[in-house]
């Protein structure tokens, strides 16, 4: 059982706190949904697990099965079970997707043999083209080809907790159910003796979790976590808007209805 | 005496020798370049003395596809269009030279590479490599040309004046690739001159890796219609190297087309240079040119220049240039890490990466992989030190 804890996380840019206090306890299987309104801080904080530079953290822990996340390297972070699968996944020209894999396997200390095998079975099961396992990574992709290309990725990699940043944005239907299916049975199954996914799964919207059904669902606002419940939560979101859930020190929203209002936040 | 006066050319007894002598001549009486003329803006020519070299025959070996000795290497005056960019260093060479003539005739198809190397080595040689392709209308030839320090010398105080002329006639395709890895003490001071006729089409490409000055001028005349020109480089330089690169695409008739693509990176204490020049004559009409110059600066004390310029005297052309000078992208950095790859090897392949455009582009064929080899084996990680073993 591994478990992804985040404990009293502050951290901002320089000179802007963004976080203003996180608790979130992630643990192997279990799929959490993070929501919340533009610039809540959703970003941030997946940047902030992960190691992204340019963000100053203030307060808290974070650690992975007690290890102490926020003193390891980005590749550390990643080697030791975190994934990230990122909003607008980077173009990198001229390097390619089985030469990075190869050597992301390699600093685990994973055999690469079967990465080609992996690869194929991978994208069949994802529906990424396999002529597209041939391009520089994500050059030329288009959006729904990205987040394909990074749950392959993720798929291959094998990690322990996952953070999802809006895996669905950008994503048509198809494709849509094609990623979440993958994280979903990633996080029911064991493979290869390794427990199942955990997943934080953030998110704007609630369409992914008609197929990502999420555990628990958490609503982030203003760097807070104001709210957190049952799946039941998203549907309540879906129809009142993030207004319910502003915070304490928000009055300017007390008229809203619609899920459309949380950009006025 | 100085070692490069007529007398010393007199005294060499080599074939062609009124075209020697009158370039003696002319050099002789020429002053030396100095960075304040604007060609050698940003160059090291300050630094060097002549008096430290004496002119020597340059080591060509010519590798030839089978059955094409007689067809192609000639022994003909090996100047095609005198010299279109006059310079005291192309006189010298001119006075000094150790030709190497490849003539293709009208029609042929040589299909494997003709490959040319020099080897370079000697403290105090100084050599005049003078490569001369004419390709014949409606041949096709692919030249590779490597400048390389035997691997049995140490001594590598020298320094090589080449100088190249092709000319591809009426629809004749011609590819051309330098690849520079003369010592570490080795100068160079090249001089490239192409001209393209009608329909025709040529690649100049260049690598550069080895060398402590390598300058290289390349110019690429347009002078019939329809003709296209390519011009790709890759240069890295570390240490204290600097390579310095002038470049010109010159229309001189309409329709013609020109694309270059440099790319470059410093580490450690080096220095890059690139001038670039687009020149559109009045009657090139209906032109197409790009110019794109991008530069990987890997090491707070390396230091990179890029110039474009453009010459346009009509108005129906499509023309633009680029040029970036900037350090390893960051997010595609973080993107690797964050996929656990190592720091030192999510930076080695995003520099091969930036270099892949224009490796894919080279008509190396089977040196491709050893050149890939070669520019990871340089790199100089700015991180922690790569485990042993692990750069190829």
């Amino acid at each position: 059982m591994s478990t992804l804890e985040i404990k009293g996380l502050r951290a901002g840019i320089a000179g802007k706190e963004i976080l203003k206090g996180i608790d979130l306890t992630i643990k192997s299987g279990e799929v959490h949904a993070l929501m919340g309104p533009n610039g809540a801080g959703k970003s941030t904080l997946s940047g902030v697990v992960m190691g992204k530079p340019g963000y100053v953290i203030s307060a808290g822990s974070v650690t992975l099965d007690g290890e102490d996340v926020l003193a390891m390297e980005t590749w550390e972070r990643a080697a030791a079970g975190l994934h990230l699968i990122m909003q607008y996944p980077t173009e990198v020209p001229g390097v390619m997707l089985d030469d990075v894999l190869a050597e992301a396997l390699a600093s685990r200390g994973r055999p690469s043999e079967q990465l080609d095998e992996l690869l194929h079975d991978e994208a069949a099961r994802i529906g990424f083209e396999e002529r597209f396992l041939d391009r520089p990574l994500n050059v030329d992709l288009s959006g729904g080809e990205k987040k394909r290309n990074e749950t392959l990725q993720m798929a291959v990699l094998a990690p322990k907790i996952a953070i999802l940043d809006e895996l669905d944005s950008g994503l048509d239907i198809d494709a849509l159910r094609d990623c979440a299916r993958r994280v979903e049975a990633m996080s029911n199954e064991s493979t290869a003796g390794q427990e199942p996914l955990g997943v934080l799964a953030i998110t704007h919207y609630s369409r992914l979790l008609h197929e990502l059904r999420p555990d628990q669902v958490h609503i982030l606002a203003q760097g807070r976590i104001v709210e957190t419940g049952g799946p039941d939560l998203a549907t309540t979101l879906e129809t009142d808007g993030y207004s319910a859930f502003a915070g304490t020190d928000d009055d300017s929203t007390s008229s809203s209805s619609s899920l459309d209002d949380l950009f006025s936040l | 005496m100085s070692a490069f006066s007529p007398d010393a050319v007199r005294e060499t007894g080599e074939s062609w020798s009124a075209m020697r002598l009158a370039a003696a001549e002319r050099f002789a009486i020429a002053p030396l370049p100095t960075p304040d003329e604007e060609i050698w803006r940003y160059s090291r020519i300050d630094q060097l003395d002549l008096d430290k070299f004496s002119p020597t025959t340059c080591r060509t070996e010519v590798e030839l596809p089978d059955g094409l000795a007689e067809t192609v290497l000639l022994d003909e005056e090996p100047e095609l269009f005198g010299d279109e960019t006059p310079d005291v260093f192309a006189e010298l060479n001119r006075a000094f030279m150790t030709p190497t003539f490849i003539g293709v005739p009208a029609g042929t198809t040589v299909s494997d590479p003709i490959i040319v190397t020099h080897h370079i080595s000697g403290d105090g040689a100084a050599v005049f490599p003078r490569l001369i392709i004419d390709s014949g209308p409606n041949s096709e030839v692919t030249v590779v040309e490597r400048f390389v320090a035997p691997a049995e010398s140490s001594a590598d105080n020298a320094l090589v004046v080449p100088v190249l002329q092709v000319r591809a006639q009426q629809s004749a395709r011609v590819r051309y690739l330098a690849v520079n890895e003369v010592g570490p003490n080795t100068w160079q001071i090249g001089n490239q001159q192409a001209r393209g006729e009608r329909d025709s089409n040529t690649l100049l490409a260049t690598v550069t890796l080895g060398g402590d000055y390598v300058r290289a001028r390349t110019g690429a005349r347009l002078t019939g219609q329809g003709a296209s020109t390519q011009q790709v480089a890759l240069y890295f330089a570390g240490g204290s190297q600097m390579h310095d690169f002038r470049t010109t695409q010159d229309h001189d008739a309409p329709n013609t087309s020109s694309d270059l693509l440099f790319k470059g990176a410093v580490q450690d204490q080096a220095a890059s240079v690139y001038t670039g020049l687009i020149k559109i004559r009045e009657h090139a009409t209906g032109t197409t040119a790009y110019q794109t110059n991008r530069n990987l600066t890997l090491s707070e004390g390396a230091w990179a220049e890029s110039v474009p310029n453009l010459d346009i005297e009509t108005n129906e052309v499509k023309c633009s240039h680029a040029s970036t000078i900037g350090p390893i992208d960051e997010e595609q950095r973080f993107y690797l890490e964050s996929r656990g790859v190592r720091p030192e090897v999510a930076e080695r392949l995003v520099v091969l990466g930036f270099f892949e455009e224009v490796i894919a582009q080279l008509p190396a064929g089977p040196i491709a992989d050893d050149l890939r080899t070669r520019v990871a084996s340089k790199l100089n990680l700015g991180h922690s030190q790569p485990a042993e073993g692990e750069l190829v």
